[in-house]
């Protein structure tokens, strides 16, 4: 299946509070950030803790400023998240 | 396991699980412990030194790792595949203008292959949770800071590759033979909370 991102893409991170498991973290829900890199295909860490086998879904590094985070920091945080929780960001 | 659950509740269930296991004949006495051994079993932090003393002293290899580290390491005989399946291992390289650290803010992951067992602090919720907002005050409390102008970038290990950190080379080290630059290598440095 083709990467629906590329490095450099900006995207905006799903902002809902899932039922369950989940690899976004809180901190890191309905920011926006830019893609680093392709970080492997997996099988969604969601969907397999609901006892489900799901095919390879690509991974990637996303860059955020600690700004657009936490409202404070000069730091970066790259965070490594499945396309799943990824839209396109304008 | 109960080094990794503070709650002996949830050991108590683990150990409840492994007897019905064990009881169904699904489970060998002793065996989660065989193979935690055999996961563990040459993991150490000389392992990563030996990554960082080899990059220091070959670009070219500098270059490989930062690129594939998974494919670079396997020219010094290491490997991410002691485990259930080969995990994805991602190295950053520290320099003047970017400082690298790595957490695991949802658990605790982090590359047993290549530094052993994780530090109990590594596994805290005051440092998973507070050197995302502040790292600069994390790494001050660690008793190191980057100087003012060098840009710090946190990696959460949020999936599922492992995060390896290239310190920068000490100075006054250009003698100095791989394996003398490897002694220098800490396990903080390889993590990101320290200089070397």
């Amino acid at each position: 299946m083709a990467d629906r991102f590329a490095p450099g893409d900006r995207v905006r991170t799903r902002a809902a509070d899932p039922d369950g498991h989940t690899r976004l973290p809180r901190y890191a829900r309905g920011a926006v950030g830019t893609v680093v890199e392709r970080a492997g295909a997996h099988p969604l860490a969601d969907e397999r803790a609901r006892g489900g086998a799901p095919d390879p879904h690509a991974v990637h590094h996303v860059r955020f400023a600690a700004a657009d985070l936490f409202g404070a920091g000069d730091h970066d945080v790259v965070v490594e998240l499945w396309e799943d929780y990824l839209e396109e960001a304008p | 396991m109960s080094d990794h659950h503070p709650s002996s509740a949830i050991s108590a269930g683990v150990r409840h699980v492994e007897a019905l296991l064990e009881s169904r004949g699904l489970l060998d006495p002793g065996e989660i412990d065989a193979r935690i051994d055999a996961f563990l079993a040459g993991g150490s932090p000389a392992n990563g030194a030996r990554i960082v003393a080899h990059a220091w002293t070959d670009p070219g290899f500098a270059g490989r790792l930062l690129a594939d580290a998974n494919t670079a390491i396997r020219e010094l005989g290491l490997s991410m595949a002691g485990g259930l399946q080969e995990q994805r291992l991602k190295v950053v390289a520290n320099s003047a203008a970017e400082h690298h650290v790595v957490v695991c803010t949802l658990c605790s992951c982090y590359p047993i292959a290549l530094l052993g067992p994780s530090p109990s602090w590594y596994k805290s919720e005051a440092y998973r949770s507070r050197v995302v907002r502040d790292p600069r005050g994390v790494l001050r409390e660690f008793g190191w800071e980057p100087p003012a102008d060098t840009a710090i970038t946190v990696w959460d290990a949020s999936a599922e590759s492992r995060y390896l950190v290239v310190p920068r080379r000490p100075e006054g080290t250009d003698g100095l033979a791989e394996e003398e630059l490897a002694r220098l290598v800490t396990r903080n440095g390889l993590i990101g909370t320290a200089a070397v």
